[in-house]
């Protein structure tokens, strides 16, 4: 297999994740699709890594990656938890307070 | 005696308090005299009482000297060091003509006048207390009534014609205020109109006589550089005399103004019209200003300017004063308003003070002798005036009174010796003054003939047989037959005089259409209070005596001067000044002694017989009839008089016819002449005491009918007012609508202009700051507010749209990426 499939893996999911981001009415929806994204940057440094040279740059990014949306997911739930004691809705739509 | 030396440095001290103790009296009176007990009347009667005193010490001081000594009494407070800096500019020297300096100045006529002041002052005070009671602004009235005796003090005492303006005005304000006293009063409606019209008319009439004076001081000012009349005088007569005698024009026309002020101040022909308007004040104001101050200041100013007056100047000020004296007495013949009457009877005697002062030398003494005699009687007639029309609740017109005599014996017994003085009879002191004044006139006619001199010869003993007249008719209406006014009913003669007098005390006037204020049926007439008749008799007295002050000389009898000629004749006036408006040189000493002798004796005999036949005629068409005693008396006196006449007169002439005849010619002669006097004695006697008993009366509106229009010009004042309101009054209103238009059209005319250029202007600048500045600013505003309303559209608050911004921004830039 090529690296041209490793990257279209990478765009379907990157894709996904940002209709995810875009469309769900959930947030926690829109945290997955966060994690997709961050998950095809992932693929994509795993994949550039394999094809193009021995250092292991590309997999340690991927693993500080990782480490990163794990940190990330745990802040973002505390805040979609707030969001939900404040609005007693996890809708995005309704949270609009930045709104002019 | 020692303490009647006068003592300049401690005497001056005690003159500056003369017109201080009133003028410290006034400041406490105005601001706290409605606090004090009887609102203050007992603080400056008092005051003025001091006063009285100090002037009556001075005045004794200067008397002694006159009997003592013949060096002038004469004391200026600059030669003891007592002047006072007005306009004293810093670093200016001293005698720089532009320091003013003013002191005191005290001659034998400051001495008389102050103390005449001093004294009429007091007792109108002390009259007023009675007089006034009850009125509403009775402090204010003591409050003025004091400054206004402050500023005539002030006036004697000047040594400076500055300063005597000052005071002048300080007078005419005060004259002012006084005259309109009741016209705050609008319970009395006709009283409260007639003192507004009066004070202005007073105020604003004397007012052009003070831009006369002024004007001349000025003038004398320009060329001497000095207001002091000791300087006056001494650079008058020196520049005269280095004129070779001739007074220059200037001078002349300077004198014409200072004596405008005294035709203002003294009510002189045509400037009189405010002084019978005065007495819409109360009486005491009346007694003040016809006595002691105003009108007594004009003629001591003349007394004063007296040596810088040119002789064009004296022929004018004696026709002037001849012109007045005769004119006010037909008038006031006419008058039937008690105090009109001697209202004109003031403004005559002012003609014949202003009169005798025009003819100089002795005519000088007269008249400044006739001021003070005048003073005393006239303040007490007009306080007389003052009690008969407070007795009668207020009425003025003589018609309405009569028979007071019973009623009021104090004030007919003061009323009566003041007839008597203004009247001219002997022994009282109206007589020694007018008498002199005559004299004077024939003597200056005698010496140096001139139409003013001839004419004054001629109006002086006419209006003083007016004076007579209407004198006595007045008393005549007043006291003698019944009461004609109206007795309210329910008032009977058992009412007690104490509170009637709280009923009546000051119901002044109601009033009345057309007429001189009148009065309300009330009780009786009745007699005045103590304060008001104690008042009455002392000035009656002093009326009485006064004339002996010409006479009161030990050596009189040697045909030495009297006391008042040795402090106030010429040379002791102006001590070391020479006179340049005397005689002429060809006029000598010898030639004035027997002008003097001769008219001495003319004027004795002149001023008797008018005296007598204005009483005559006034007692004959007013007067009472007698009754039997009294035809009898004057049949016998008529007997013995007649053949007095018939044997000074007859005697000599029969011996004359039968001289060198036989003795039975003789014998003959006599017993036809007596026969035919004898006959003649019984036609006369018949005839004179049926005149007297009242067979034939006159009445005296016929007589007033007789004289037809002539008559009733006089009565109108002789229109004098109507022409003034024609031309004076009519040409200002003229002059004031004139510029009225001026100001309205013209003036205001030029100012809107301005406005509407200056509107114009900041119209277009308003175009221009609307339109296109705040047209920017508001542009730019806009211009922000709409991008900012179109940012606005895209600042949702929604997540996700933000997200899908981005997105399809980064598609959109990598699609350029790729594309492009």
């Amino acid at each position: 297999m090529g690296l041209g499939a490793y990257i279209a893996v990478s765009a379907v999911l990157f894709a996904i994740g940002v209709v995810c981001i875009v469309a769900r009415r959930n947030m926690i929806y829109v945290l997955m699709g966060i994690e997709m994204i961050l998950n095809a940057a992932n693929i994509n440094f795993v994949a550039f890594n394999r094809f193009n040279g021995d250092a292991m740059d590309g997999r340690m990014f991927a693993i500080f990656v990782i480490i990163l949306a794990a940190a990330e997911a745990a802040v973002a739930l505390g805040i979609v938890l707030n969001v939900y004691h404040l609005f007693e809705s996890i809708k995005p739509g309704d949270v609009d307070l930045m709104r002019d | 005696m020692d303490f009647l030396q006068f003592n300049p440095s401690a005497d001056f001290k005690l003159l500056l308090a003369v017109p201080l103790i009133p003028l410290v009296g006034y400041v406490v009176q105005i601001f706290f005299g409605r606090f004090l007990p009887r609102k203050g009347d007992w603080l400056l009667t008092a005051g003025m009482f001091t006063t009285m005193c100090i002037t009556v010490l001075m005045a004794a001081k200067a008397i002694s000297h006159g009997f003592s000594s013949d060096e002038p009494f004469f004391h200026l407070s600059k030669d003891v060091g007592m002047s006072f800096s007005w306009f004293y500019q810093e670093g200016k020297d001293a005698a720089d003509p532009l320091n003013m300096t003013a002191g005191l100045l005290y001659d034998g006529l400051g001495a008389a006048m102050l103390a005449v002041v001093g004294i009429v002052s007091f007792f109108v005070h002390l009259f007023s207390t009675g007089y006034m009671k009850g009125d509403k602004r009775y402090h204010i009235f003591f409050a003025n009534i004091s400054l206004f005796t402050v500023a005539m003090l002030g006036l004697v005492l000047s040594d400076n014609i500055l300063f005597l303006f000052v005071f002048w005005e300080i007078m005419g304000l005060m004259s002012y205020l006084l005259i309109g006293h009741f016209s705050h009063d609008p319970s009395t409606p006709f009283f409260h109109r007639w003192a507004t019209w009066a004070s202005k008319k007073a105020f604003l009439t004397t007012r052009v006589g003070d831009c006369c004076l002024l004007i001349g001081m000025m003038m004398f000012w320009q060329n001497f550089q000095t207001f002091q009349f000791t300087e006056l005088w001494r650079l008058t007569s020196e520049e005269v005399a280095r004129n070779g005698g001739e007074w220059p024009q200037w001078m002349t026309i300077a004198g014409l103004f200072i004596f405008g002020g005294t035709v203002g101040k003294s009510a002189q022909f045509p400037l009189h019209i405010w002084l019978p308007d005065a007495m819409a004040g109360p009486t005491p104001v009346s007694a003040m200003i016809h006595a002691a101050t105003m009108v007594a200041a004009g003629v001591f100013l003349l007394g004063r300017t007296f040596p810088i007056l040119s002789p064009d100047v004296l022929a004018i000020v004696t026709a002037t004063g001849a012109v007045t004296a005769l004119f006010a007495a037909t008038i006031g013949v006419t008058a039937f308003d008690l105090k009109a009457v001697l209202a004109w009877s003031t403004i005559s005697q002012l003609g014949f003070m202003v009169a005798a002062i025009g003819t100089g030398g002795l005519g000088l003494v007269a008249g400044l002798f006739h001021m003070v005699t005048h003073a005393f009687f006239k303040s007490c007639l007009f306080l007389s005036a003052g009690s008969v029309i407070h007795g009668c609740h207020h009425e003025q017109d003589m018609r309405k009174m009569g028979g007071l005599r019973k009623r009021m014996p104090l004030t007919f017994l003061a009323m009566g010796i003041s007839t008597l003085a203004i009247a001219g009879i002997p022994m009282f002191s109206g007589f020694y003054s007018k008498d002199k004044i005559i004299q004077a006139a024939f003597m200056k006619t005698s010496l140096e003939f001139s139409g003013a001199q001839a004419f004054a010869s001629f109006a002086l003993p006419v209006a003083a047989a007016l004076t007579a007249f209407y004198m006595f008719r007045m008393m005549f209406m007043t006291f003698a037959g019944e009461y004609r006014g109206d007795v309210a009913e329910g008032h009977g003669h058992g009412h007690g005089h104490d509170d009637h007098h709280d009923d009546h005390d000051h119901h002044i006037v109601h009033a009345e259409d057309g007429g001189i204020a009148g009065g309300h049926p009330g009780p009786v007439p009745h007699e005045s209070p103590l304060p008001m008749t104690i008042s009455l008799m002392v000035l009656a007295t002093l009326g009485f005596l006064g004339g002996k002050f010409w006479l009161a000389d030990l050596d009189v009898l040697a045909h030495s001067k009297p006391w008042f000629m040795k402090l106030v004749s010429p040379e002791k006036m102006y001590p070391g000044v020479e006179l340049m408006n005397g005689y002429g040189a060809e006029i000598t000493a010898g030639m004035i002694e027997h002008a003097d002798h001769v008219a001495h004796t003319w004027a004795m005999i002149i001023s008797l017989f008018v005296a007598s036949l204005g009483i005559f005629g006034a007692w004959w068409i007013y007067g009472p009839r007698l009754r039997a005693t009294g035809q009898s008396v004057v049949r016998w006196t008529w007997v013995l008089v007649f053949s007095l006449l018939a044997y000074l007169f007859g005697a000599p002439l029969i011996s004359q016819l039968v001289e060198g005849t036989g003795t039975l010619i003789t014998i003959s002669a006599w017993v036809v002449g007596v026969g035919v006097l004898a006959y003649y004695l019984m036609r006369s006697t018949k005839w004179i005491v049926g005149v007297f008993a009242g067979i034939s009366r006159p009445n005296p509106e016929n007589i007033a009918n007789g004289f037809g229009e002539l008559y009733v010009t006089v009565a109108n004042k002789y229109y004098i007012d109507e022409v003034v309101d024609a031309s004076a009054i009519r040409l200002s209103m003229l002059s004031a609508k004139f510029l009225r238009w001026f100001d309205e059209t013209v003036v205001d005319g030029f100012v809107l202009l301005i406005g509407r250029i200056n509107r114009s202007g900041g119209g277009v600048s308003a175009w221009f700051d609307q339109k296109v500045v705040d047209g920017a600013v508001n542009g730019v505003g806009a211009l922000t507010q709409t991008f900012g309303f179109i940012a606005r559209l895209f600042q949702t608050g929604r997540i996700q749209q933000y997200a899908s911004f981005a997105v399809a921004g980064g598609l959109a830039v990598a699609a350029w990426l790729l594309l492009g």
